[in-house]
């Protein structure tokens, strides 16, 4: 990788610093990368529980755990590079429902083909995403604000127009509608490899990290994200757009919300108006200890579907090991904590190496 | 960033009506399909004059307590009572809400009583200022202390045991009772009245508000331990997760749930639910409307100073052809 070396504020400086680059070792090399602490602290959660609950040990639990990932990990995506980029996005776990409520009430009560109603869905989706762009950018408003107020509209609104269209708080049934079993295929799928049965939305997820990740390290947009997230007014000063960069962010994590809203609606058939919330915060945890920085500049995407993967193996570990259920989200902050303590240690023992 | 200029004030203001119309949008569209809501039914013989609160804890957006202010919203229109809802899980909360319609002089307040001690000091407050309150739903065992008229719901550890006698007789040893909302008073009380009957019960917590969480922490415990014959769930759509999480695990377990909707209801008919548990909330809406209308009209006392149960009322494939069409009409 080539940017392993970006310093916490690149600042759009990265391509002409290129020249005077010292290749450090190997080791301080390893231990720079965002993802590092985050990976150690993956791999003690993972021999903790592979050592203290028996039925964590079978292929069938691991595919559990990381569609159980996947579900949190997909926005997550949208929502590192989002943090990464400098913004939160706190409309994220109630715009899910959105996306799947708005396909279903969309195309249940105008009689259309559900596809016709996820494309509509879709649009609307990206529409949100937009205007908490344009409206962080154009205000000057932090992020934090503006999609605390969209996502109470958001939420008034689920519960409101559900109850207003369907004359009930969730929304009915699609599974008898036309254009149903194509998307349950292609959002709600599974295949079985050997008895285990695999989610499609693991594929996805991990195809939406590589893309992530090719983005952020291979592209010039990604350069243009760390330089925004890094310092946006250096980043404007040497000619990066910083409000489109901002804006395609936001409407990144719009489309992931939309897609998991589609994996909810498919799966499930019907939702009801007030899921969703509280979940913007594990999307902002599994970036947080995926080794994202909160004042932006700084991550990378397989630290956020580390991230992910840690919040999925936490959750379902205290199951499989069978804890007192009163104490699950106990164990769960304590765990979360552990894994972004040992994310801090890594990182200042990776920047004193580097010093000395 | 600068301060706001005018014109983009203008394009912010445009951008933001844009979003309303669309919402707006969406929903004119659904209107005119709109099919017949249950408390779209005629009935009423115009305005009784009596206004009536209506405070609840209700979570926003569960299908519970719709059904619950659907029936309250029915008996509204039947009696001709003004009747104004609100709601807060917070019990603080409910308890100024009470306290918001001591001050504006109701005739009447239905209220739930989930968390007695918080709300005791408000409950007391409408008893000083001469408003007659009567519990409904949650507080079967403290609403007398409390001060309250009458007591319309189920109780919930009687409801839990029913569930356990009729696990015992199917010879279940291992039931998993799922707790979809951490820290509720009643949920517990539920699994508790279960565990009574049966020894082996064990308690799992999910978040209720998030479906793929819940079948995936499901799943896990199937897989954890096999030796559960039979799961509880304490709602109707945790009860709908519950059979994707079985499917998942190839779990035998029997399926018994709490409450109703039109997917269980179906799934009971199918036989994938063995029975369900209904307290009958739109009974326990209506009846709080209708006892305290009673009361001023008349001065009755319904339950003649015991608690009036709704609940548990046992739904399985006896009786579901005559209850299934009631739960499209979203009345039970």
């Amino acid at each position: 990788m080539s940017t392993q070396l970006k310093p916490e504020t690149t600042a759009g400086a990265a391509p002409s610093e290129a020249g005077n680059r010292v290749t450090p070792h190997w080791s301080n090399r390893l231990l720079s990368r965002p993802e590092f602490g985050a990976a150690v602290a993956a791999g003690v959660i993972l021999i903790f529980f592979l050592v203290i609950a028996p039925s964590f040990r079978s292929a069938e639990s691991i595919f559990t755990i990381l569609y159980q990932a996947s579900t949190i990990g997909i926005v997550a995506v949208g929502v590192g590079m989002l943090m990464i980029g400098g913004e939160f996005d706190l409309s994220a776990g109630v715009m899910v429902t959105t996306a799947g409520l708005f396909n279903a009430l969309f195309s249940y009560y105008l009689g259309v083909n559900l596809i016709v109603g996820a494309i509509t869905s879709l649009l609307f989706c990206l529409a949100v995403g937009f205007l908490n762009g344009y409206l962080v950018m154009r205000t000057g408003i932090p992020s934090f604000l503006i999609t605390l107020g969209s996502f109470f509209v958001l939420q008034g609104a689920n519960l409101g127009i559900t109850k207003m269209v369907s004359g009930a708080v969730s929304s009915p049934d699609i599974s008898e509608m036309a254009g149903y079993d194509v998307m349950s295929a292609i959002f709600a799928g599974s295949f079985q490899i050997g008895g285990v049965t695999i989610w499609n939305t693991v594929i996805y997820w991990f195809v939406f990290v590589a893309i992530s990740g090719w983005v952020l390290q291979r592209t010039r947009i990604g350069n243009w994200i760390y330089a925004v997230g890094g310092n946006a007014a250096s980043a404007r000063a040497v000619g990066v757009p910083v409000v489109r960069v901002k804006i395609g962010l936001f409407m990144t994590v719009s489309f992931l919300a939309w897609f998991v809203g589609m994996h909810t609606l498919y799966r499930f058939n019907t939702l009801q108006a007030g899921n969703g919330v509280g979940n913007e915060f594990l999307y902002i945890i599994a970036a947080v200890v995926g080794g994202t920085l909160m004042t932006g500049g700084y991550g990378n995407a397989i630290g956020v579907a580390i991230g992910a993967f840690i919040f999925g193996m936490t959750s379902l570990g205290i199951v499989y090991a069978g804890w007192d259920p009163n104490w699950f989200r106990s164990f769960l902050g304590i765990m979360l904590l552990a894994a972004v303590l040992v994310n801090i240690y890594v990182k200042q023992l990776s920047t004193k190496r580097k010093m000395g | 960033m600068t301060l706001i200029t005018p014109r983009k004030l203008a394009g912010i203001g445009a951008a933001a009506l844009a979003l309303a119309l669309t919402l707006a949008g969406c929903s004119a569209g659904g209107a005119q399909d709109n099919n017949a809501e249950s408390n779209n039914d005629t009935g009423g013989n115009g305005d009784s004059g009596y206004k009536i609160a209506m405070i609840t804890h209700e979570t926003p957006g569960d299908t519970f307590w719709d059904k619950i202010r659907a029936g309250a919203n029915q008996a509204a229109k039947d009696t001709g009572v003004q009747l104004t809802y609100s709601a807060d899980p917070a019990a603080d909360k409910q308890a100024q809400l009470i306290q918001t319609a001591i001050d504006s002089k109701v005739d009447g307040i239905a209220t739930t009583l989930v968390t007695p001690d918080a709300l005791a000091g408000s409950v007391k407050a409408a008893a000083a200022a001469g408003i007659p309150l009567v519990g409904f739903n949650s507080g079967i065992d403290q609403y007398k202390d409390l001060g309250a008229l009458m007591y319309f719901g189920s109780d919930e550890n009687l409801a839990g045991a029913t569930v356990g006698d009729k696990l015992n007789d199917g010879g279940v040893k291992h039931p998993l009772c799922v707790i979809q909302a951490a820290g509720s008073v009643a949920l517990e009380a539920r699994c508790a009245g279960v565990k009574s009957k049966v020894a082996g019960t064990e308690n799992l917590q999910v978040n209720g508000a998030d479906d793929s969480s819940v079948v995936s922490s499901l799943q896990a415990k199937l897989a954890q331990d096999p030796s559960i014959d039979a799961i509880v769930t304490l709602g109707a759509p945790i009860a709908m997760d519950a059979l994707k999480a079985m499917d998942q695990a190839g779990s035998k377990a029997k399926l018994v749930t709490f409450d109703l909707n039109q997917d269980a209801a179906q799934a009971i008919k199918d036989g994938k639910i063995e029975f369900s548990v209904d307290q009958q909330p739109y009974v326990q809406g209506y009846m709080a409307v209708t006892a305290l209308y009673l009361y001023l009209k008349n001065g009755n006392d319904i339950g003649g100073g015991q608690p009036v149960l709704t609940g548990p009322s046992i739904v399985d494939q006896s009786n579901i052809d005559t209850i299934l069409p009631f739960t499209k009409n979203n009345t039970r």
